[in-house]
């Protein structure tokens, strides 16, 4: 019987010929990921295996940005065990606050993710890079520890679900609609332990920022990995960031799915998630009424520059609305570059949002942006549960950039094609 | 092994950010994750969780944030096992590695109610409600988690295999 994409990956990477859903397998990494606040509980793991080194100096990742710049004592206790590990340990891709970025949006920035890849990250949203084509999952603290001192980690290898997409998504239709409208179709735990393998020709119209987003939410959706095809768009990225260029991997014709789900991307409308599960969604047309007390723009799901240019060309030359706040935060040091280059921080800035340097902060309730008792945001990142960003007694709504700016206009949330 | 002790019931989708709020990250010393466990949606659960306690749930238990976190602020609760339809693949990973006992059957979690005793043998993965009489049978883990379990968790079974 044929393989799927991911099943591909995990096989070459455990050294077998093939690999069917269900067994357990160790497998080889290429880059083991953690941020500030796993990363410490992953140091104490360590300290206790004995080792004096990482597997690969090159191979491990640390980026600090939970809770960075640092968010009070504690934290900046968290950060500074996590700086001295990696100068201690010569970790080459640890990044300091000047240089770093929401770890999601920085690693394939940095090139640190390739096609074929096998990736392991402690944290959940390590499952972005199947955008790349590359296998990659979110684990705990201990996995990150003892994968930093052998290379590897053990697997059960993932039935799949097939995700066909086809037709051209309407103006305002991203994919983060895609992957909402997805997660409201199967549920929380639709995919549990699963892939989820995207193919069809929809995926033409999707760009690489598109398609980070849907991978990004695949966990989400209880998925061990999302994972799509490498096509021109792929390779164009890859070259543009790393050094090294992957190996492409497709799934055989014959490969086995669970279940097969066939997408109109032409009949997907904006979606919006309310609280306080990502699968309550409701299309745009049926939101009715919902006023705002703060918007969010960013994250590690929709923080690219394709986002910001989105939000902020429909800010352009507008003003939010009156008593509302509008917190947009950058994926990383770079985007927020580009975004001085190409004027959007200017129009953010006129528009009346406060722009704020890379971090998860706002989206885990971490800091710089947290709510009251009783508040309502709309926020493109990608959890709405109880009291995640902030009060156990707030709401979070979740969109896409384009229906969150067209809102911070008005004060509700709002369909883009009525500002 | 076994495990006996009253139940705290909880329903579908318990995710991390519940389990053990981000704003108390800050500080991952399993006490002080034990003093916030569960308060977003059960502000009580802190004082009032005993040793040995058991936790019980529908299904995705532990879905959300990758924290590590949470299964230590559970077991730093001293609840001796948590009982779910099923769990999120991450928070399954992380109990096992770091020694917090799970186990998956759909019948138990759907019938024990809060405030039941229940008692677990965890060799046979039998379940037993002591206050109504129930007996339900846990799926056993596979050989490889059981090996795992018995090496002494992750940590342990890598410094066997570094050695060895």
């Amino acid at each position: 019987m044929g393989m799927t994409m991911t099943q591909k990956i995990l096989a070459a990477h455990a050294g077998l010929e093939s690999v069917t859903a269900g067994q357990l397998i160790e497998a080889k990494l290429d880059l083991v990921l953690g941020n500030d606040v796993t990363t410490p509980v992953a140091i104490k793991e360590f300290e206790k295996i004995g080792v004096d080194k990482v597997f690969d100096k090159t191979k491990v990742a640390i980026v600090p940005d939970h809770f960075t710049p640092n968010k009070d004592i504690l934290s900046a206790e968290h950060c500074k065990q996590v700086r001295e590990f990696a100068l201690k340990y010569e970790v080459e891709n640890y990044f300091e606050v000047g240089e770093m970025g929401i770890e999601h949006c920085l690693i394939p920035e940095k090139g640190l993710a390739v096609p074929g890849d096998a990736i392991i990250g402690a944290d959940s949203h390590t499952c972005t890079y199947g955008a790349l084509g590359a296998f990659s999952t979110g684990v705990g603290s201990t996995d990150m520890a003892c994968a930093m001192a052998i290379g590897g980690t053990w697997f059960k290898v993932p039935p799949a679900l097939k995700f066909e997409l086809v037709g051209k998504p309407a103006k305002w239709v991203s994919g983060k609609d895609i992957i909402l409208h997805i997660i409201g179709m199967i549920g929380v735990d639709g995919a549990l332990y699963k892939s989820m393998e995207y193919c069809g020709d929809g995926l033409q119209y999707l760009s690489m920022d598109d398609r980070f987003c849907i991978a990004n939410m695949a966990i989400e959706a209880g998925a061990k990995n999302g994972i799509f095809p490498v096509d021109e768009k792929t390779r164009e990225y890859v070259k543009a960031h790393a050094t090294r260029t992957g190996v492409e991997y497709t799934a055989d014709a014959d490969a086995e799915y669970e279940a097969t789900y066939t997408i109109d991307l032409s009949s997907l409308r904006p979606t919006v998630s309310f609280p306080h599960l990502p699968e309550n969604t409701k299309t745009i047309d049926n939101v009715g009424e919902v006023k705002l007390d703060q918007v969010v723009i960013g994250s590690c799901t929709n923080g690219r520059i394709e986002d910001m240019r989105i939000a902020a060309g429909i800010l352009r030359g507008k003003k939010v609305a009156k008593n509302l706040r509008v917190l947009v935060f950058p994926g990383t040091q770079n985007i927020s570059l580009q975004m001085i280059e190409e004027g959007l921080m200017t129009d953010f800035i006129k528009a009346g949002a406060v722009v704020s340097p890379a971090t998860c902060g706002p989206c885990l309730g971490g800091h710089m942006g947290i709510l009251a008792k009783g508040e309502r945001a709309l926020a493109t990142t990608n959890r709405n549960f109880v009291g995640r960003m902030g009060s156990p007694e707030s709401f979070v709504y979740l969109s896409s950039p384009a229906v969150a700016a067209a809102s911070a206009l008005t004060g509700y949330i709002t369909d883009p094609e009525k500002v | 092994m076994k495990a006996k002790g009253s139940v705290f019931k909880y329903g579908d989708n318990v995710d991390t950010d519940v389990i053990i709020p981000a704003r108390y990250l800050n500080d991952a010393r399993p006490e002080s994750l034990a003093a916030h466990c569960m308060e977003d949606i059960d502000a009580f659960f802190p004082q009032r969780v005993k040793p040995g306690d058991i936790m019980v749930a529908n299904k995705n238990f532990g879905c959300g944030s990758s924290r590590e976190h949470a299964p230590i602020a559970i077991k730093a609760s001293g609840i001796s096992c948590v009982i779910a339809e099923t769990f999120a693949r991450i928070f399954y990973r992380n109990a096992i590695n770091i020694g917090l006992p799970i186990l998956e059957c759909p019948k138990a979690a759907k019938a024990i109610s809060a405030g039941d005793d229940v008692e677990i043998d965890f060799t046979t993965g039998a379940i037993t409600n002591t206050s109504t009489g129930e007996k339900f049978q846990a799926e056993p883990f596979p050989p490889f988690m059981q090996e795992l379990m018995a090496a002494g968790g992750l940590v342990e079974r890598t410094k066997k295999k570094l050695g060895a």
